[in-house]
């Protein structure tokens, strides 16, 4: 009978690029071979015809059909199935008179598309799933239209039967028997006008979007990005706040369709739009031929095309997976609740036979649920799931077996509570550590706290979203389910079978749909071949092999904290220091110290700023002096705090043939030293007059956003490509430069950056001093020493104007650069006297 | 009259032996009956007034070289090198040897009317010298009268303008030399004569010559040959510094000063560790336990810095001046004179405590590769004749071995440790395929030369120093180290000394005649 009603037809389906949409079209391919098929798909980036291609038949649910046609496979699909560009979202679905021509050709339009997550912002869950159906029928009745002007009277010109996909829980949260009628005709069901309920819809998003865009928020998302980022330069921060703000607008969006769709007694936004629908779609059907078929939860096949198929991650995948990885302690529910779930092949089936059936003379529903029929009762879903993951375990990061929890079923607003509990907890942690200055080891901490945090916080979105499902006590009548089933041959009931009575939950359960849950899910189970620890070590050797192939090109690096532990204020503080003796120095120290909080907020804010204002110490300094100190400091200070392991891989870059590129905003002379270990080096620069530093800038330093632009400018200048370019930094102020990189490593990252390196999956380097030295605490310069009676006067290299700075009489440095390592003292000839007088 | 050398046979009434270990030692008991302590001879009394014998020397030189007051003559060139930081050691107490020679030296140039006077640390491949250490070794005058006007300069074995080649030996050794000393018309060689390796034509061929002259001695080949180190005659190193200094000699017209020093190396509260165990009076044995009992409580670094600041009260005990060669062989019999011991006959294992100085560094680190070089190197060579441990014995060393580095002065220690130890520790293996890479490589040269670093090639010859005794011995055992350093280095680590023995009788057979050669103070064993 079905077979006979559908044979040789032309079905239409949309949404066939979501799981109920694939299993279909896959059904109708191989179950009924003289039927043709048209898929309206939304065409993207390539086409309609290559989305299908690529986002429909070759998912595996195809395994099965294309063993059985073999080669004949693409030749079969490319005959009978057509890919319809459209667009559910937009009026007359997108569909040009030609498109509308093919959709009127067809005897059934299966409408499966649908925003299905529960919690979609409200103004995308009323277009799609209220405005969606409508959509479709006002284009079905147009089309109909039309061909019927062409084709005169001919039988054909009837309208197509639409059949809507829905949802049992359009019901609502009612207790008792859910009758198969349209909601107009059942009991209990709020009178409410679709309408209004649009405009309200999209005036809240307006609004919304308008609250979003008020200074007061604008400069929370902005704190909120700097908090993340630090001091990543003006564009990332903007592109992160950007971010933030359309996620508040759309966080916003969701709880008000939540607190509507509550208010009107849906459990969500899912449920509200898609009972709108049904509404609408009845009310605005006119003429045409409408069923509506409402499955409960669907989940995994049962038997069709093969045991245990799905796609994507079906709504109690998630909750299944954060159980057996013991991150759900506690989930709300009532055990001898029902849990209506049903396999997605007996709703094909169901479909199916509506669809052969043809419309009724007025619409009708039906229900593709088990609840009536074959309940399975949600304490006995939870023991089954228990039983099986106490024998197939998952595995932990340490391959060892992760025991599951024993769930006491608590109400809903203690399991809530909790959860709230513990993310507030870790949010605190987590801010506090990501306020201290903290790096390496103790930044991945913040990281891995962030990561617990991230999981409570999920745990607690499932308890919130799903909570209401598990709790149902509304019980979806299937006569009229039935009654199809009864249309059909007996052989067809074997084939097509939409009876929910053959599902035997524990096999189910434990033998078809949990397997393929953890298989979809791609996590580690206890006691396979997978070793975790070896295969973190081999990513990181992967990762290290990439970064030092002899394909790269270029390898940039920052200095301060990637290749030495100090930073500009300890160069600073030993050329300053240098001259000083012990009561100086204590001043000295005293006044920094006073001064640090205000580095550090500007060093936070922007180090562009940071670096300007602080080289104004300079002003006045001696350019010949301090780049002959620099010389001392660079042994005494920056190689004394060098990560050996850094220079190393710089060395390690160039053997390689690639070209390397220092970046720095350290100021140049005193960098000089570092110099022939790149190939170049940009680094800040200071305006001089007659040999005195001026304390000013002679471009802005190279920091944030600048950095990335000098890399892709020096890049490009010598030929290089970005994507091979591996990038060297600590802190999420080169964070552009990281990410403009082909291939970003984070050195010793401070607390941001370890936090986007993990999330991103960039490799980190720990790179630490040289083991078993340590430098004195402070960062001064050595103490004067020897008699100083036959010693040339020199005047101090760094001469703070104010005069707050005492000088001590210096020592002659020059000469030290030019002529290196025979003349650690050499002096001016001219000033030399008689060498080699007697010593007095 | 100090006490000559002695060696004591362990029996069950002898009291634990002191052994060094790194910062620190430890007292352990050993095997009896088939157990003996090599003991330094005592302290040789020192030259009542050095300045006079000084002097005295300059005037009489040896050798066919007239008194130095006649080498003198205003409008001259005249160039002072001297050995740089990695003798005497410890640093002695001011004033160092060097400080007096050259004073004197200086004074006779000044009445000469000598006016073109430069003094060249002679650092070889080795690092500079910062001027704390320089001014300890000339005194404050000499460095404030040549540091300030360039004159005071430190030999640069990189600097392709500083270095004139001399030409070749007969066996093809290129000699290349600083230029300042190769267009003097008098070298003057001021020298410390530590150990009977130091000194001769070696001081002025590695002090003051390229890597590319320096290589022709510094290899495997040369110290596998060197049986041993110690023993000029027997040392293919010093044959061919031999060959090289006398063709230096050719071009150059060098006067050696060489001085000896005797090895009273601790001070007053320290004196314990100069004193054989059973001589320990009250105050010894309360020195003692206060010392180790102190030390426990530090940190390693302030362990470090108390070892590093000790300075030696070590005073000259002769001065020889004139020809390399004939000066030489004087100061090698007044230094045979202090340090020889007569040892009879070899034993299965050896065990040498070592301490927290080596030639390499002083105000440093005493990183793994100076503790094999100092224990393999140093240590294994201290012998006239053969060897303390028979073929195939087992050299024990006790050090604690951190993996720990200087930044600034072994650089490229680090990068050898880390790299090259990690894939071989076969030294003709590493000469082959890594020894070009270290020795030119560019950045190591910029910190050899602008900042404070040994020579990129120097971590090599650190392990070359080891070679004759990683031929020899069957394997080393290093007591008490860091297992993973001593593991890199292709040793054996063992926790405690019985541990360590134990292990060597897997290498020899059971109960093995040991030798514990008890040094610092320095000694040179002379095995019938």
């Amino acid at each position: 009978m079905l077979r006979e009603a559908l044979e040789g037809r032309r079905i239409a389906i949309t949404g066939a690029t979501g799981f109920l949409g694939t299993a279909l079209t896959e059904r109708i391919l191989r179950c009924l071979p003289q039927t043709e098929v048209v898929l309206i798909v939304r065409p993207g980036r390539r086409g309609a015809t290559e989305r299908m291609r690529r986002d429909v038949l070759a998912n595996d649910c195809f395994q099965r059909l294309r063993q059985q046609l073999g080669d004949r496979f693409d030749e079969d699909t490319s005959r009978r199935v057509i890919a319809l560009p459209g667009d559910v979202s937009l009026d007359g679905l997108g569909l040009d008179a030609a498109g509308r021509e093919l959709l009127a050709s067809c005897s059934t339009v299966v409408h499966s598309a649908a925003t299905v997550s529960f919690d979609a912002p409200l103004d995308a869950a009323v277009e799609v799933n209220l405005l969606g159906p409508l959509r479709v029928a006002a284009t079905l009745r147009l089309a109909t239209s039309e061909r019927a002007k062409t084709v005169a009277a001919s039988d054909d010109a009837a309208a197509p039967h639409l059949v809507a996909v829905s949802t049992a829980y359009v019901a609502g949260g009612r207790r008792g028997l859910a009758p198969e009628a349209p909601l107009s005709e059942t009991p209990f069901s709020p009178e409410v006008n679709w309408r209004s309920e649009v405009d309200a819809a999209r005036r809240a998003r307006s609004d919304t979007e308008a609250a979003s865009r008020s200074p007061e928020m604008l400069a929370r998302f902005r704190a909120r990005a700097r908090a993340e980022l630090g001091a990543a330069g003006v564009p990332l921060l903007a592109e992160k706040t950007e971010k933030l703000r359309s996620q508040w607008a759309d966080d916003r969006m969701v709880s008000l369709g939540k607190a509507r769709a509550q208010a009107l007694g849906w459990p969500d936004a899912y449920a509200y739009s898609k009972a709108l629908g049904e509404w609408a779609l009845l009310e605005e059907r006119g003429e045409l031929p409408v069923s509506i078929v409402r499955p409960s939860i669907i989940e995994a096949s049962l038997a069709e095309p093969v045991p245990g198929w799905t796609r994507g991650f079906r709504m109690a995948d998630p909750v299944i997976i954060s159980y057996a990885k013991g991150l759900l302690r506690e989930f709300p529910g009532i055990p001898e609740g029902i849990i209506d779930v049903i396999p997605v092949d007996l709703v094909v089936a169901a479909i199916l036979a509506v669809a052969a059936r043809g419309p009724l003379s007025s619409p009708d529903v039906v229900h593709a649920a088990s609840g009536a029929r074959n309940p399975l009762r949600y304490g006995q879903l939870v023991s089954l799931v228990r039983d099986w993951f106490s024998g197939h375990p998952l595995a932990d990061d340490k391959g060892q077996p992760i025991e599951v929890p024993q769930w006491t079923f608590p109400g809903r607003q203690r399991v809530q509570h909790q959860l709230r509990q513990a993310t507030t907890l870790l949010n605190g942690a987590e801010r506090a550590l990501r306020a201290m200055p903290l790096r390496g080891a103790r930044a991945d901490l913040a990281a891995r706290i962030e990561e617990r945090r991230e999981d409570a916080r999920r745990a607690l979105g499932y308890v919130e979203l799903y909570g209401s499902y598990t709790e149902t006590e509304a019980v979806f009548s299937v006569g009229r389910l039935l009654q199809l089933q009864e249309g059909l041959s007996p052989e067809e009931r074997r084939e097509f079978c939409l009876d929910p009575a053959v599902v035997d939950w524990p096999h189910y359960c434990q033998d078809v749909y949990l397997p393929a849950v953890v298989a979809h899910a791609r996590v580690p189970q206890a006691g396979g071949q997978r070793r975790p620890a070896p295969a973190s070590r081999s990513r990181e050797q992967r990762a290290r092999r990439a970064i030092l192939s002899p394909d790269r090109q270029l390898a940039v690096f920052d200095l301060e904290n990637t290749l030495v532990a100090t930073n500009v204020v300890d160069s600073y503080a030993w050329v300053a220091t240098k001259q000083m003796g012990f009561p100086e120095r204590a001043r000295f120290t005293a006044r920094i110290l006073l001064e640090a909080p205000r580095m550090l907020r500007l060093d936070n804010q922007d180090r562009g700023d940071f670096l300007r204002w602080f080289y104004r110490r300079y002003e006045g300094g001696a350019l010949g002096e301090l780049g002959e100190e620099a010389w001392e400091m660079a042994s005494d200070l920056l190689l004394a705090k060098s990560f050996p392991a850094g220079i190393r891989r710089v060395r390690e870059h160039r053997a390689l043939g690639h070209r390397t590129l220092l970046i720095t905003g350290a100021l140049d002379f005193l960098i000089e030293p570092f110099k022939p270990l790149f190939d170049d080096v940009v680094s800040a620069h200071m305006r001089t007059a007659g040999g005195e530093l001026s304390g000013e800038l002679e471009e802005s330093p190279p920091t944030g956003e600048a950095r990335a632009l000098l890399m892709a400018d020096y890049a490009a200048a010598h030929g290089l490509e970005l994507a091979q370019c591996v990038a060297y930094a600590d802190s999420t102020s080169d964070l552009p430069m990281l990410e403009a990189a082909g291939f970003p490593v984070a050195v010793n990252p401070e607390t941001k950056l370890a936090a986007i390196a993990r999330k991103r999956g960039w490799p980190v380097e720990d790179w630490s001093r040289s083991p078993g030295f340590r430098r004195p605490l402070l960062p001064f310069g050595p103490l004067q020493q020897g008699t100083g009676r036959d010693r040339a006067p020199s005047k101090g290299a760094l001469q703070q104007r104010n005069g707050t700075l005492q000088q001590g009489p210096g020592r002659n440095h020059a000469g030290r650069k030019d002529i290196g390592h025979d003349a650690t003292h050499k002096g001016s000839p001219a000033a030399a006297p008689t060498p080699g007088t007697k010593p007095q | 009259m100090p006490r000559p050398g002695f060696v004591l046979d362990v029996d069950r009434s002898t009291p634990p032996a002191l052994i060094w270990h790194g910062e620190g030692f430890r007292l352990e008991r050993l095997p009896a009956e088939r157990s003996r302590v090599v003991y330094a001879p005592e302290p040789l009394s020192p030259l009542p007034d050095p300045d006079e014998a000084i002097r005295a020397a300059l005037l009489a030189p040896l050798g066919d070289r007239p008194p130095l007051p006649e080498l003198l003559r205003a409008g001259m060139r005249l160039t002072i090198a001297f050995d740089d930081l990695s003798l005497p050691l410890p640093p002695m107490r001011r004033p160092d040897n060097r400080q007096r020679v050259i004073e004197t030296v200086l004074d006779m140039a000044a009445e000469a009317g000598v006016d073109d006077v430069v003094l060249i640390a002679a650092l070889g491949l080795h690092r500079r010298m910062t001027e704390t250490e320089l001014r300890h070794a000339l005194g404050d005058r000499v460095y404030d009268a040549f540091a300030p006007y360039g004159n005071l300069l430190q030999h640069d074995a990189e600097d392709p303008k500083g270095l004139v080649a001399l030409g070749k030996t007969d066996l093809g050794e290129d000699v290349e030399v600083n230029r300042r000393v190769a267009e003097s018309d008098l070298l003057v060689y001021v020298n410390i004569n530590l150990v009977a390796m130091d000194g001769g034509h070696k001081s002025t061929t590695t002090g003051l010559m390229s890597y590319k002259s320096v290589r022709h001695h510094h290899n495997v080949r040369t110290l596998q040959h060197s049986r041993s180190l110690m023993d000029r005659p027997r040392s293919e190193l010093h044959s061919s510094t031999w060959r090289i200094g006398r063709l230096l000699a050719k071009h150059v017209n060098v006067f050696q000063i060489e001085t000896t020093l005797n090895n009273d190396t601790f001070p007053s509260q320290f004196s314990f560790l100069q004193k054989r165990e059973w001589e320990w009076g009250v105050r010894d044995r309360a020195s003692f336990l206060g010392a180790s009992r102190g030390l426990d409580l530090l940190s390693p670094r302030a362990r470090r810095s108390i070892f590093q600041s000790i300075l030696a009260p070590h005073q000259m005990t002769s001065v020889q001046a004139g020809e390399v060669e004939a000066v030489h062989e004087s100061t090698l019999a007044n230094l045979h004179r202090q340090q020889v011991v007569d040892v009879e006959g070899q034993s299965d294992v050896v065990i040498f405590g070592l301490p927290h100085i080596g030639p390499y560094n002083v105000n440093s680190i005493m990183n793994p590769l100076l503790v094999s070089c100092l224990g393999l190197g140093y240590f294994f060579n201290m012998y006239i004749g053969k060897p303390l441990v028979r073929p195939g014995g087992v050299v024990i060393l006790s050090h604690p071995t951190p993996w720990a580095f200087h930044p600034v002065h072994h650089p490229s220690y680090i990068d050898f440790f880390e790299e090259v130890l990690a894939t071989t520790t076969d030294p003709a293996e590493i000469e082959k395929t890594y020894e070009e890479r270290f020795a030119t490589d560019d950045w190591y040269r910029h910190l050899y030369r602008t900042s404070y670093a040994f020579h990129g090639v120097h971590p090599l010859y650190m392990w070359y120093w080891g070679a004759h005794a990683l031929e020899y011995a069957s394997s080393t055992v290093v007591v008490g180290g860091n297992r993973r350093a001593v593991r890199r280095m292709g040793f054996r680590p063992a926790s405690t000394l019985s541990d360590a023995l134990e292990m060597a009788e897997d290498q020899v057979g059971r109960d093995p005649t040991i030798t514990y050669f008890r040094c610092p103070p320095l000694m040179l064993a002379h095995v019938h």
